[in-house]
């Protein structure tokens, strides 16, 4: 059987400057990241000849062949997976690349979220949350927050997790943001400013929820020989895996509320990789939610189920800790590009670049993403 | 819950669905489970997924059950529910073997400091359309 292991890396790596506040589309965002990574690739937009568009967003991969006059286009897929999707897409991406169905793919992601529709409207218009909006919008449920927030409070009531502990998260990844002067959330926070913060959907108060924002992301993934050819050092993708939840559609029925999609493709990814958690030097992990952090880094196997709030404290999490997470600053503090933003930062710490913020030595690292009630996917990398 | 003066959101039953929410206009909770094997089913969709029979049926069911999960709701997503704010959405373990999210009833004093895993609850009613009614509980007893 043949594994998708080091057959393909991460090659360019785009950012706009984020934003709470703007005129520009988020076609307009998509195409200002491409260009960047595709600069950073040392392409030129014709060399792309695939393209994975967010499959919940405005932009679809037409019109980006429109705006680069592409002629020899090859490969378009979508990877439907909400948050999850843009780490689900290195996967497919590697797919393509590595069975030389494309050359050089491209994962654009930009969007108004601040700007725009936001959350509470834009949940209402996707298919895949057809059943909660039938069923659970009318009685009051009606965005994201009101989903998981029965998720925390289960989690809290099995397992003894607190609002100190949530709040550790969130100090955390402002302590990180404070370090990146593309993050949108640098004044310093405490533990008490997160528990002075104003409750939203208990225990969720407004610091545990992740921020609206502007902006775009992408990166370029392709294949192994033309990797080692190309201007940057490549970043191998070495395990990459996703996973549905058991009652994909509706978190209310789901057997344990506590488990996600991330459970069934950790072990894959890291199967795959050939690696074990002890080798992870840096980590980004989806953050939506302070909690969704805990209970990932318990599906993820860094420590058991019920664990992750005892695993969050004594920064450990923390840059020179023994996981520093989201040293971006996630989409917590630094920006919401649907955690491209992570996939763009596990890049630039393994390539050495993040500055004040560099992990020492980050040579594997993983990256999540976590969407659409309980989706998850995967990604282990390398230099 | 109050009587909205913003529209809310309402459900719009469909071929699926149509017999749950003509149960709940009539006051009574009515389920579907597989014709074959009678595993109960919530939401209501075509196929068992424990025996992938397309045939269904439906069955009355007690509405009695035990508290799986909450949120306590202090932003109001939609504007619809904002004079409702605080309420309460339980997630309840019914005893006919599936689960439901419905508000709890107004909230008095101290029920939210109440609410613990496996509190009993009882279903109840609340008429908001000339169509639809939609659930809520009551702490039982």
């Amino acid at each position: 059987m043949t594994s998708l292991r080091d057959t393909a890396a991460v090659t360019g790596i785009g950012e706009t400057r984020y934003l709470r506040g703007t005129e520009k589309s988020a076609l307009r965002f998509t195409l200002e990241a491409s260009l960047a990574a595709i600069a950073d690739a040392g392409l030129t937009p014709r060399d792309i000849d695939g393209v994975i568009a967010y499959a919940s967003g405005a932009v679809v991969a037409e019109d980006l062949l429109t705006n680069f006059g592409s002629e020899d286009f090859r490969f378009s897929a979508t990877t439907p997976m909400g948050g999850a999707s843009p780490v689900a897409a290195l996967q497919c991406a590697a797919m393509a690349v590595a069975t030389g169905v494309a050359t050089h793919m491209l994962i654009p992601l930009g969007r108004d979220g601040y700007s725009g529709g936001r959350i509470g409207r834009r949940v209402g218009a996707m298919r895949q949350f057809r059943v909660v909006s039938e069923f659970e919008a009318p009685v009051g449920a009606n965005a994201p927050a009101q989903y998981y927030a029965p998720m925390a409070r289960r989690h809290m009531a099995l397992y003894g997790t607190t609002s100190e502990q949530f709040a550790e998260v969130a100090v955390t990844m402002r302590r990180h943001a404070a370090l990146n002067d593309n993050a949108l959330m640098r004044t310093p926070m405490t533990v008490a400013d997160h528990h002075a913060s104003r409750m939203i959907a208990d225990p969720f108060r407004l610091l545990d929820c992740c921020l609206e924002s502007d902006g775009g992301a992408a990166v370029v993934v392709s294949g192994a020989e033309r990797a080692r050819n190309m201007p940057r050092p490549p970043i191998w993708l070495s395990g990459m895996g996703v996973g549905h939840p058991d009652s994909p559609s509706a978190i209310t029925q789901r057997p344990d509320m506590t488990r996600l999609g991330l459970a069934k493709a950790a072990p894959r990814a890291f199967e795959m990789a050939g690696v074990t958690h002890d080798d992870i030097d840096v980590a980004e992990i989806y953050d939506c939610f302070t909690y969704t952090v805990v209970c990932q880094l318990e599906d993820l196997g860094f420590c058991p189920k019920g664990e992750g709030g005892a695993f969050v404290e004594d920064g450990r999490i923390g840059l020179g800790g023994a996981l520093p997470t989201n040293t971006h600053g996630g989409l917590l503090s630094q920006a919401h590009v649907v955690g491209l933003n992570h996939v763009v930062e596990l890049v630039r710490q393994l390539r050495g670049d993040c500055g004040t913020r560099q992990v020492d030595g980050a040579e594997v690292g993983l990256v999540t993403g976590y969407g659409d009630l309980g989706d998850g996917s995967i990604a282990i990398m390398h230099r | 819950m109050n009587a909205p003066n913003i529209a809310r959101p309402l459900p719009e039953p469909t071929a699926e669905s149509r017999p749950y929410w003509e149960g709940l206009k009539g006051h009574r909770l009515v389920l579907q489970r597989c014709a074959a094997c009678k595993t109960p089913r919530h939401y209501p969709r075509p196929m068992c997924a424990a025996c992938f029979s397309l045939e269904d049926e439906w069955f009355e069911a007690s509405g009695t059950g035990t508290v799986h999960s909450w949120t306590v709701s202090h932003h109001a997503f939609h504007r619809g529910f904002k004079i409702d704010i605080p309420y309460v959405l339980l997630t309840v373990d019914l005893a006919d073997g599936v689960r439901m999210v419905a508000p709890l009833v107004e909230l008095v004093d101290d029920d939210a400091s109440r609410l613990t895993l496996d509190l009993p609850v009882v279903l109840d009613y609340q008429d908001v359309s000339d169509k639809i009614t939609l659930p809520r509980f009551r702490i039982d007893g």
